[in-house]
């Protein structure tokens, strides 16, 4: 069987991939997209996206639009100009020669499943998590990585949000719909959450701080009954007791699948030249945040997919 | 029809889980929940492919929510395989197809 080729794969479904494939496929590229399997540790195909409520500040959208409405639009937008997507993951990458390869389930197999001719990285980040031996323990019985998934099982309970970032907020915000009280712990004696986020968290009655404080331990056999809690300060060991506990503390890149093969920073992030989306090898191109840990906003990884797109299909026609 | 997909309420639930014949992979989900909806076609695949071993049902947990608290589920999607009646094997959160199909490798 002979291994399909293309002129542009592109790795990664969020917002920066979609729009890369929106792009290419406009200049009749024929991009192939693989999207990623369903998993709620490692992909996401839709990306972070999928796990949000409403998104209030991608323009365009003056009454707020739902995260997974976003990314099913943007993926049907891309699907109608010719993109291919496959809900498959990608498990390895040979970027050592031309055309690059690039495998789907058996990494060990010896032909790949695709050839490219120019590779799109848009794999995104993920959500880190405490690294609490009772983490396995009590996810999906009390502790959750997904606020809009899960606020529903926690109506008139006390549960807690651990960080102070956007994401944090947004979801102590959203969780207070459906609990009585949501108390937020920080490490930190502030936010880093944008201003509007922030007023609106203090305005909320059913929200409180903890500020300066770290979770030492999640409480509970077979559901969470509680959490130990640190002073960051005084050392202060005490004890909170919730139902529920909500992990928001920050993200890792998606970029194991490139190591030893893309130039990464000290914490695993692509390196792209400045202005550009191209990496360390020709031909290979990257966008969203697997390059992005400054700004990690919806839209300005749609926006460096676009750049993405623009400079594959100038580089591909550089080859000619 | 082969694979078909049941909606379980709870009404429905006790009779058509024990009177079931062979395994039923129950699907514990709600509109509102994105990955839930990123594995509706993966189930429904395995409904269709698996059809000779293992029937699939859905819950609403909005529309359902006592059957939810019944089985302690505080996340979604959640699927609990029962067989003979009784809940044999729980897997939380959004897998793809090869992963449940390996999960639920002793039902099929």
């Amino acid at each position: 069987m002979s291994v399909p080729s293309h002129r542009i794969v592109i790795i990664g479904s969020g917002p920066a991939g979609l729009t890369a494939a929106i792009y290419a496929a406009r200049a009749d590229l024929e991009p192939l997209v693989i999207e990623g399997e369903p998993s709620s540790t490692s992909d996401q195909p839709g990306g972070q996206l999928m796990l949000t409520t409403e998104v209030e500040n991608f323009p365009g959208f003056p009454d707020g639009v739902s995260g997974p409405q976003l990314m099913a639009d943007m993926r049907a937008q891309a699907i109608r100009f010719g993109a291919d997507v496959v809900s498959q993951k990608a498990s390895r990458v040979d970027l050592s020669s031309r055309p690059f390869g690039v495998w789907i389930d058996d990494p060990e197999s010896p032909t790949p499943t695709h050839m490219a001719d120019s590779l799109i990285i848009s794999t995104g980040a993920q959500s880190v998590m405490l690294g609490l031996e009772a983490e396995q323990r009590l996810i999906g019985h009390g502790l959750s990585t997904c606020a809009t998934c899960d606020g529903f099982f926690f109506r008139d309970q006390e549960i807690a949000v651990v960080g102070g970032g956007d994401s944090a907020i947004e979801e102590a915000s959203f969780l207070t719909k459906f609990a009585n009280k949501v108390t937020v712990i920080h490490r930190r004696d502030e936010l880093r959450a944008s201003k509007i986020m922030q007023q609106r968290a203090f305005d909320n009655p059913k929200i409180e701080f903890a500020w300066n404080t770290v979770v030492d331990n999640i409480l509970g056999e077979s559901v969470v009954t509680g959490l130990r809690l640190r002073d960051t300060i005084t050392n202060e060991i005490r004890e909170l007791p919730v139902t529920g506990i909500f992990v928001a503390i920050g993200h890792k890149p998606n970029s194991g699948l490139f190591s030893g093969q893309l130039d990464v920073d000290e914490n695993g992030y692509l390196i792209t030249e400045a202005d550009r989306s191209t990496t360390s090898i020709d031909g290979v191109f990257a966008c969203g945040d697997i390059q992005d840990h400054r700004y990690r906003q919806a839209i300005t990884a749609a926006a460096s997919g676009c750049m993405a797109a623009i400079d594959a299909e100038r580089w591909l026609e550089s080859l000619h | 029809m082969a694979g078909s997909i049941t909606n379980l309420t709870d009404s429905t639930f006790d009779e058509q889980i024990g009177s079931a014949n062979g395994p039923v992979l129950v699907d514990f989900w709600a509109e509102w929940c994105g990955p839930c909806k990123t594995i509706a076609p993966v189930l429904e695949e395995i409904a269709d492919e698996q059809a000779d071993s293992l029937s699939v049902a859905k819950v609403n947990v909005d529309d359902a929510p006592g059957l939810a608290q019944r089985f302690g589920v505080m996340s979604i999607p959640t699927l609990i395989l029962f067989d003979g009646g009784e809940p044999a094997k729980r897997l939380v959160g959004a897998k793809g197809k090869p992963q449940l199909l390996k999960e639920l490798a002793e039902y099929i």
